[in-house]
């Protein structure tokens, strides 16, 4: 199946602590696959590994059912921090930046750089400094500055963790909006219930290290199966 | 006493104004002579400093502190090994450096060195290291990636250049022991202006000293202007 990952046993330790603890997941493109669990639960580290800045201490990580290396994956996906990050540059150039690491042409980095500015709500952006924005503008740089290298992951990690409603909802819909698109499997990671509720097509339980429960959001959110998941949704989780 | 001054000052700036050929050309050496010195320390500074700035590796704290220490070294006692090292005499006399301005350049260079890796090592690892993950999952290579963050502490590293031209082109134990102010040879603004005062021409020293500190203020100036802008 295109644009289909697969995490196949990944485990990741940092001296003594195990943060991923044989996690085996699938996810499908144009869907919204959502991380859920509490903070320091694994979330990020199983991006940071998805996205081929990490490396697995054990496990795999395949797309199309071809195993991928690290510097493999920093090809076709990109992730979305959670703290915006902002190249010292303009608009225009931080949304540029990848499409010129990947030897894009001057003209076609023009028009995807547009399109993704466009994209986001922030065609007329362009010249003014990346870090002069507010937080919400910055994120949706951010998404323009993925969406303009066409990643086959998109990976979010709680991209509207440090946003007001109304900036959060305009990310939301971006999402929203290249779902529908169906040309990237995408990767949310949060602990907002109510998010997850609105964006996913599949949510997964991440709870120390381990996937507790793999559901659609109607089942995860109604009757989930795993107690652990139960308290969580039911806000009940002891820390 | 404040008479004489007046009158010294009016005359450096009488020989400044008039284009006096001799000042003239200390200022050319001068700013030949540590110029050269500066691109030196750069060529193998910088390397340097983005290796420490961006990587770990076992030493990393030695070599950081080893040129920590060296940034505070007297210029006289560096001059002195340096006459040492480069006298005919010496391990590397053969290079014939001693009393040329090749020879100031290189001894500057080494005095300088420590400032241009202990400032440009702490623009580079200063900046946010989420910068370097960022430029790597939108599909950069190693050395995009340190281009990346070069760029990013491109103004750290202009300052850095910046000290140790200023450090070079202000210092006088090394000019003095190594070039040994030859006149027209190896005559630079800071030799010229301890004999000049030595010998009583205050009016040149006053000239030359007012030329050395328009130098290193408007190079700052300049650079602060830009980096504003």
């Amino acid at each position: 199946m295109v644009g289909h990952i697969r995490i196949e046993d990944v485990v990741k330790t940092y001296g003594e602590i195990k943060a991923l603890d044989s996690v085996t997941l699938d996810m499908e493109m144009g869907r919204v696959s959502t991380l859920l669990g509490v903070n320091g639960s694994g979330k990020t580290t199983l991006l940071r590994i998805m996205s081929g800045l990490d490396e697995p201490t054990g496990g795999n990580v395949l797309f199309n059912n071809q195993k991928m290396q690290s510097q493999q994956l920093r090809q076709i996906s990109t992730l979305i921090f959670q703290k915006t990050v902002m190249f010292n540059r303009s608009v225009f150039d931080n949304v540029a930046l990848g499409l010129r690491i990947r030897g894009f042409s001057r003209g076609e980095v023009e028009r995807r750089v547009s399109e993704a500015l466009a994209s986001v709500g922030l065609a007329k952006f362009g010249k003014r400094r990346a870090r002069k924005l507010s937080g919400g503008e910055q994120q949706r740089v951010a998404l323009a500055r993925a969406f303009a290298v066409e990643p086959q992951i998109l990976l979010l990690d709680e991209p509207t963790a440090n946003l007001d409603p109304a900036n959060a909802a305009t990310i939301e819909n971006v999402i929203r909006k290249t779902r529908e698109r169906e040309t990237c499997t995408v990767v949310l990671a949060t602990h907002n219930l109510h998010q997850a509720k609105r964006l996913s097509d599949m949510v997964v339980h991440i709870h120390c290290g381990k996937v507790l429960e793999v559901a659609s959001p109607e089942d995860f959110f109604t009757h989930p199966s795993n107690e652990t998941t139960r308290k969580f949704v039911e806000g009940e989780l002891q820390f | 006493m404040f008479e004489t001054f007046v009158v010294a000052f009016r005359q450096a700036l009488d020989l400044i104004l008039s284009g006096d050929p001799e000042v003239l050309s200390i200022t050319l050496r001068s700013l030949y002579v540590s110029g050269l010195a500066t691109m030196l320390s750069c060529m193998w500074g910088l390397p340097l400093s983005v290796a420490l700035g961006l990587s770990s590796f076992p030493g990393k704290k030695l070599i950081r502190g080893f040129f920590n220490a060296l940034l505070g070294i007297p210029t006289v006692a560096l001059g002195l090994v340096l006459y040492l090292l480069l006298s005919k005499s010496g391990p590397l006399g053969i290079f014939h450096l001693l009393y040329t301005p090749l020879g100031i350049s290189v001894g500057q260079s080494i005095l300088i060195t420590p400032i241009v890796v202990s400032f440009a090592s702490s623009a580079v690892e200063s900046t946010d290291v989420e910068l370097r993950d960022l430029a790597r999952t939108l599909g950069a290579s190693s050395f995009q990636t340190s281009s990346v963050m070069l760029r990013e502490s491109l103004w750290g590293i202009v300052l850095a250049v910046i000290a140790s031209f200023n450090r070079a082109i202000a210092e006088l134990g090394i000019a003095m022991m190594v070039g040994g102010n030859i006149r027209y040879v190896t005559r630079v603004l800071t030799t010229s202006i301890a004999l000049e005062t030595a010998r009583g021409e205050v009016a040149l020293s006053i000239a030359l000293a007012i030329i050395l500190m328009a130098i290193v203020f408007s190079i700052t100036v300049a650079i602060g202007s830009a980096r504003r802008e």
